[in-house]
């Protein structure tokens, strides 16, 4: 088992043709995932080879599911025009949208999400590395050969501390490992993730990584109190990050004292998550935990 | 700043005045004068409580006003110099209200926070008063309406005389949020003047820098150069994403988390090593060729703070042996301009091929060590000891 994604998942991929979204719609076709085309208004109609497998080109997401089947959509639509790719996607009621694009404007997100109120779609992202499932399936740029499958569930604001973490607990693997992204506002936060893998059998221990600015953490830390039986690890950066200046992701910002690492810190130990000081004593608090089940 | 927020307010129509902008005490005599009467002088800097910290002051006369111009421009308000003092005239407010919208991250949505009681911290007014504080959530697809507006001003309990103005200022200022892409507009006070004229005494305004970057390229202006960081403003020509901080270790690393990391990870091993903390944040994100991380080592070693730079990447899309590649490729950029250790830390993708280049290379500045916390406990022991 997994969550949200799987060996069944057929992924399109909305800006495919450009860029990114062709460097990485050739490594998630490496990765075995099974992706059946992509969408550009512009190129409808054409095929393009990536991975070795010749694309489909459709021009609308409506129109790429109903003749692929796709259940899944990763969006590399550059950030001025991700909104537009959002709302399409969720029209078509896609049920997993992953937005990798970095750089949306907050405003924009904001409507997105107020829009996915009752709607079937879940969304991703955006700013973020998208999701993995290992040996199944790959919506977004993750690496697949970092680790294998195995009994962690993970869920990260940060792309490269999720790779890290990955690495760190190679030998023991993972059932799906999710990065939702370092904006201000995001689809699926970690409260999301928390309770999907406390409601998937497979997944053992859940690692939970965040980071400076908002009070995600803080309500992920009640929402495991309350909710969450199976073992959480979790681990914060930003410690050092002066007040009033964004670390890299427009998330990650410390206003007045609040959004402070130490602040999230205190209130996942308060509700019995071990914290690690660093990723490798967060790797080792995970491990300890896995070896004594 | 105060001034830049008042010209955002005067582009959407909500009444203020904007006064003069004087960089020297002569330019703010000769503003007091053309105003004729009583100015006030305002420091200009982007920090709270200028008023606490003798940053505005009440000028009788132009005179006046130059001396205290001359006072304020050159201070230190929390940290930062005061380079520009605003001028305009003195408006004595008959009350004083507080208004703004600002994004929410929690409800990941837009919040209007309105008071009657104004003119003070909010975070003051939340404590002692919190009844007198109304927060209202913005739905996101719907924004302010002419009816959200009246319903904002009548939970407020704005004056009944001043309604319709409020409803009005209330909608322009929404005008303000969405349509510079603000993640903040804040008036306070928002004020009540003779004549029952509502007008934006003083204000602040957060624009959202993604949206600067797609569609606002003419928030630039925004942007005072010298009031930044030298190195920061160097690194921002560069298009590196560049953060100076107070410290010895200089870091580098690909990936917005894992640079946040790292900097904890040293600042942590820095407490056995004297002290020593971590420079800078810099990402050079995921493409971490020569270019890329020689611009990066050439801001890093221009800081005179730094002893030693730790340069700490996870190869995920980007291999190892790129990264390593890069390394080399920096050093042969910079040269004899390359003067201070590099701890190296290569992990992922690659790693093995990555190293290889590194020994090889057999440079005396550079020390490879294999784990991220043994590479920062280097880099700090190698600034403790230069």
């Amino acid at each position: 088992m997994s969550i949200y994604l799987n060996k069944d998942s057929k992924i399109i991929v909305q800006g495919m043709t450009g860029g990114m979204g062709a460097k990485h719609t050739t490594l998630m076709v490496e990765s075995g995932a099974n992706i059946v085309g992509g969408v550009n208004a512009r190129k409808a109609g054409t095929t393009v080879e990536l991975g070795g497998k010749e694309l489909p080109v459709f021009g609308t997401v409506e129109e790429a599911m109903k003749e692929t089947g796709a259940n899944v959509s990763v969006a590399f639509v550059p950030p001025a025009f991700t909104k537009d790719a959002c709302i399409e996607a969720i029209d078509a009621e896609i049920p997993l949208l992953v937005v990798i694009t970095e750089g949306v404007p907050v405003l924009d997100t904001a409507e997105v999400v107020a829009y996915l109120e009752g709607k079937s779609t879940r969304m991703i992202g955006p700013n973020c590395p998208g999701i993995i499932t290992p040996e199944e399936s790959l919506a977004g740029i993750t690496p697949h050969t970092i680790a294998g499958k195995g009994p962690v569930g993970l869920v990260s604001k940060s792309g490269t501390l999720t790779y890290q973490m990955m690495y760190e607990l190679k030998d023991f693997g993972f059932t799906t490992a999710i990065g939702i992204g370092g904006d201000p506002i995001i689809g699926t936060t970690h409260i999301d993730a928390l309770e999907a893998f406390e409601n998937d059998p497979e997944t053992k221990a859940i690692v939970m990584i965040g980071e400076i600015g908002g009070d995600a953490e803080e309500r992920a830390a009640a929402y495991i109190k309350e909710h969450v039986t199976k073992p959480v690890v979790g681990y914060v950066a930003g410690f050092t990050a002066p007040e009033g200046k964004t670390m890299g992701h427009a998330g990650a910002i410390v206003s007045g004292s609040s959004g402070t690492a130490q602040a999230k810190k205190e209130a996942l130990e308060a509700a019995g998550v071990k914290v690690g000081k660093t990723p490798s004593e967060t790797a080792a608090l995970m491990r300890e935990i896995l070896q004594a089940l | 700043m105060e001034f830049q927020a008042k010209e955002l307010f005067a582009k959407h129509g909500v009444a203020t005045t904007l006064g003069v902008v004087a960089e020297t005490p002569e330019a703010a005599r000769a503003a007091a004068e053309e105003m004729g009467g009583v100015t006030v002088i305002k420091a200009q800097v982007k920090a709270g409580g200028r008023g606490k910290a003798g940053g505005v002051k009440i000028a009788k006369t132009a005179d006046e006003a130059e001396s205290y111009a001359r006072d304020i421009i050159g201070m230190e308000i929390k940290g930062l110099r005061v380079n520009r003092v605003l001028v305009t005239p003195a408006t004595p407010p008959v009350e004083e209200y507080y208004f703004s919208f600002l994004l929410d991250r929690s409800n990941r949505s837009h919040l209007c926070i309105a008071s009657v009681e104004g003119g003070v911290e909010i975070e003051e007014v939340a404590k002692t008063n919190p009844e007198a504080v109304k927060q209202i959530r913005i739905d996101a697809l719907e924004g302010v309406t002419p009816e959200k507006a009246a319903a904002i001003v009548d939970e407020a309990k704005f004056p009944a005389e001043l309604r319709d103005q409020a409803i009005e200022m209330v909608q322009k200022l929404w005008q303000v949020y969405v349509e510079e892409d603000a993640t903040l507009v804040e008036v306070n006070p928002l004020a009540r003047l003779e004549g029952d004229k509502l007008e934006a005494l003083d204000g602040k305004v957060s624009l959202d820098d993604n949206a600067s970057e797609v569609r606002h390229p003419e928030h630039e202006q925004f942007e005072i150069r010298e009031e930044a960081d030298p190195l920061e403003a160097k690194a921002k020509d560069k298009g590196l994403n560049y953060v100076k901080l107070d410290g010895q270790v200089g870091i580098i690393g690909n990936g917005a988390g894992l640079v946040m990391s790292t900097l904890d990870v040293v600042a942590y091993a820095g407490e056995a090593h004297g002290g020593v903390k971590p420079a800078n944040f810099l990402d050079i994100g995921g493409g971490a060729n020569a270019q890329v991380m020689a611009d990066g080592l050439d801001v890093i070693l221009n800081d005179e703070q730094v002893k030693s730079v730790f340069v700490n990447v996870f190869g995920g899309i980007t291999a190892c042996d790129e990264v390593a590649n890069g390394i080399k490729g920096a050093l042969e950029i910079l040269g004899d301009a390359a003067t201070k250790p590099l701890v190296v830390r290569l992990d992922g993708n690659n790693v093995d091929k990555g190293r290889a280049i590194l020994d090889e290379l057999n440079h005396p500045l550079v020390t490879q060590v294999d784990t991220m916390d043994g590479a920062a406990d280097k880099a700090a022991e190698l600034a403790h000891q230069a």
